[in-house]
């Protein structure tokens, strides 16, 4: 006998027509799935009643494997074997993971992204991740008592190309059509944003396991937009339990330990932080495979002492992501907490303090990217129900824009313009009679196109020859929902074409956005100076071709010493092209532009007379002798 | 003539009501569709129509139109959970045979 849902009215759907949806949160430390019933987000929980799924996963000798609480039992046992936190691994070199000395695995580099030696073989983080999801997507499956017809998972907001395509391949092996990929805080806003209903800017701050995101969000009619994004994607709850091992090893005065011990004490340290939300003191014991005995205890105020630094970590890319949104704390109307790391007392009295304000945690922090994106799932199956007929935005995190001449960046979609965007500018030829054109995209905030990241090069031919700026070519910047760039030309007179599309983001680390951005504040001065520099160089450079031209065209309008005079103010202004003095480019070209004046005259003259000539068809002739 | 809904029934729908902040009952109906002929509608209810039949079970307001009756008189609507799963069931004296998954039915 099948169970029912209620739906909305009038939304009843047909027999065998349900489509089962979830939401899926892939978290580092935990994992939950969600759904839509009757018209309410739930966690689905297991059949002991439970909604998180520990990220661990445990590899047996015979190829099986154990997710979950099970594998999470045996992590001090089994340690080489037992992955827990793969999600910082996610399409991520060995050079990139922080911590690795206390890691126990044995990590095998390869291209692209880290592997794991287990007891099963060799497994890619991509592999872990879909033993996660599979448990997670049986789960479901029982629960809905159905197939699923697609998932949303989320991703942390920094998370760049190459991360989202691993969790996107781990979802495809695990059997999961991927509905779409959800930054995890626009999740939490959706989950809170629609269930409370009230507009205004909302700042979400998100400290998960392993991955730390603050993001700007405004409510306005239903409308979500993404004012500015930020974070670190190597903070965490987990850095949190570091600390407590580390001030354990130093209190008790250990040696290094074995991987088994360091395992269980990491353990020790992460339920001492659980127990000190709740509690002034937290017991520390644990028995060592060396027979020393560690018993300690951890107090409030040791604990917020040990990790001030982490917690003012935090704050900083807070301050950027308001100085992006061009907002100040006061103008925030809630704080929105996520993740179970917010519920440290510490954490929750560092934002209250800067946002001078009570942050909102009436929604489970553990739960609350879930439930968002479970109704995220509900809505992309078609699902709908009644007036969320609401809509996302998101941001670009670099500007994108294309080389113009001298190797300056010129930005076409400035960095945070919401998505899906389209923006076209004109461009034009630069010499005489150039039939092609190539055009260079790039991403970043800087001036020169060197100091930006590469994304694309395409040219565009069969451009009739013109004079130089007479071709009129528009190129158009589009980048769709899913954040995929498409950037064409064409010429506006012929209508030819090209077009590219590329990834925006593909392949830029977190820290490299973020080194981007904080080099291109550094360098803004720099950047204006080389900017107005290469502007002088390259204006001097299309005089010298304008008057090279001209001179080889009409060399008749002049005398010899005259000639020579020009050819010997074209070849100074080349000299002071060498240098990076602008005033001497820019003198130099003063010069060539008065000795060239009469020049110019002559020449005008003559063009003139030809088209008066031009007029008497008998003179034609006689008026081009002229 | 009547429909009932199952104490636990009963109570999940008033949670449901509350959490979405709107809406006055429940409405029942049957429409001619799905593998056995006939198929199950559970909505909420915003706007009540004055042509259904109105009843009240544990504080909840069942509304039925008044074609769908005949096929749902003496149905008892229950709240189960089968294994993970768990929603609405109806137990409907009327139904002579049913889809394997419950979803159509006939009478």
């Amino acid at each position: 006998m099948a169970l029912f849902q209620i739906a909305e009215p009038g939304e009843s759907a047909a027999p065998h027509e349900h489509k089962l949806a979830v939401g899926i949160d892939l978290g580092t430390t935990n994992s939950l799935v969600a759904t839509v019933r009757s018209g309410i987000s739930v966690v689905l929980n297991d059949a002991q009643g439970r909604p998180l799924v520990p990220s661990i996963v445990r590899y047996l000798p015979d190829g099986a494997s154990e997710v979950g609480y099970e594998a999470q039992t045996r992590q001090a046992s089994d340690p080489k074997n037992t992955i827990v936190s793969v999600k910082r691994f996610m399409g991520r070199g060995l050079k990139d993971i922080a911590h690795v000395e206390s890691m126990p695995y044995d990590f095998v580099e390869a291209p692209g992204m880290v592997r794991l030696k287990t007891c099963a073989g060799v497994k890619s983080p991509v592999e872990v991740s879909a033993d996660i999801l599979k448990t997670l997507k049986m789960r479901a499956e029982h629960a809905l008592a159905g197939d699923l017809v697609g998932a949303v998972i989320t991703v942390p907001a920094y998370f760049d190309d190459a991360q989202r395509q691993a969790t996107k391949d781990a979802a495809r092996l695990a059997g999961i059509n991927v509905l779409r990929l959800l930054n995890e805080p626009t999740a939490a806003a959706i989950a809170y944003g629609l269930d409370n209903g009230a507009e205004g800017v909302y700042a979400v701050f998100d400290l998960g396991g392993g991955t730390f995101d603050i993001s700007i969000l405004k409510l306005t009619k239903g409308v979500f937009e993404v004012m500015a994004t930020g974070g670190d994607s190597a903070l965490g709850g987990d850095d949190f339990d570091h600390r407590i091992y580390c001030w354990a090893i130093e209190q008790a005065g250990l040696q290094p330990l074995s991987p088994g011990d360091a395992r269980l004490l990491m353990t020790r340290a992460r339920e001492a932080k659980e127990f000190l939300t709740l509690n002034p003191e937290a017991p520390l014991t644990a028995r060592l495979s060396t027979g020393e005995m560690v018993d300690l205890k951890l107090d409030v105020a040791t604990f917020a002492e040990i990790t001030r630094t982490l917690v003012s970590k935090t704050l900083q890319p807070v301050k950027k992501a308001l100085r992006d949104a061009g907002l100040r704390p006061e103008d925030i109307k809630g704080v929105v907490m996520v993740g179970g790391a917010t519920r440290m007392p510490q954490i929750q009295k560092a934002v209250g303090d800067f946002f001078r304000q009570e942050p909102l945690t009436n929604l489970d922090p553990d739960k609350v990217v879930a439930l968002g994106a479970a109704t995220q799932a509900n809505l992309l199956v078609g699902n709908k129900t009644g007036q969320d007929d609401w809509l996302l935005l998101d941001v670009i995190p670099l500007s994108l824009g294309l080389e113009t001449m001298g190797g300056l960046t010129e930005k076409i979609i400035p960095r945070n313009a919401t998505i899906p965007t389209a923006r076209a500018q004109e461009f034009t030829t630069f010499k005489d009679g150039q039939t092609a054109m190539a055009i260079h995209v790039v991403q970043g905030e800087r001036e020169l196109v060197s100091d930006c990241r590469s994304l694309a090069r395409f040219e565009l031919r069969g451009i009739p020859p013109m004079v130089a700026g007479a071709a009129r070519i528009r190129v158009t910047f589009q980048v769709d929902a899913d954040g995929l760039l498409a950037v064409s030309a064409r010429e506006q007179t012929t209508g030819v074409e090209a077009a590219v599309t590329v990834k925006p983001s593909y392949g830029l680390s977190d820290d490299e956005i973020a080194d981007m951005l904080k080099d291109s504040m550094a360098h803004a001065k720099d950047d204006a100076f080389q900017r107005a520099l290469t502007e002088a160089k390259v204006e001097a450079r299309r005089m010298i071709e304008a008057t090279e031209a001209a001179l080889k065209e009409d060399p008749h309008l002049l005398s010899q010493a005259e000639t020579a005079k020009i050819n010997a103010t074209i070849a100074k202004l080349r000299a002071s092209m060498e240098g990076d003095n602008r005033r001497q480019i820019n003198l130099a070209m003063d010069d060539l532009g008065f000795e060239t004046q009469e020049f110019a005259h002559r020449r005008m003259d003559q063009s003139i007379k030809r088209a008066l000539a031009g007029r008497k068809v008998d003179d034609i002739k006689m008026g081009e002798d002229a | 003539m009547a429909v009932t809904l199952s104490e636990k029934a009963a109570k999940h729908v008033a949670n449901y009501l509350a959490k979405r902040g709107k809406g006055v009952g429940l409405k029942l109906g049957v429409r001619t569709s799905g593998c056995s002929g006939m198929a199950y509608k559970l909505e909420f209810v915003d706007q009540i129509d004055t042509d259904d039949v109105a009843f009240e079970s544990h504080g909840i307001k069942v509304f039925i139109d008044a074609k769908s009756l005949p096929y749902l008189d003496g149905t008892e609507l229950d709240y189960a959970r089968e294994g993970l799963n768990e929603g609405f069931k109806f137990n409907n004296p009327n139904v002579k045979d049913q889809c394997g998954c419950g979803e159509s039915f006939n009478v």
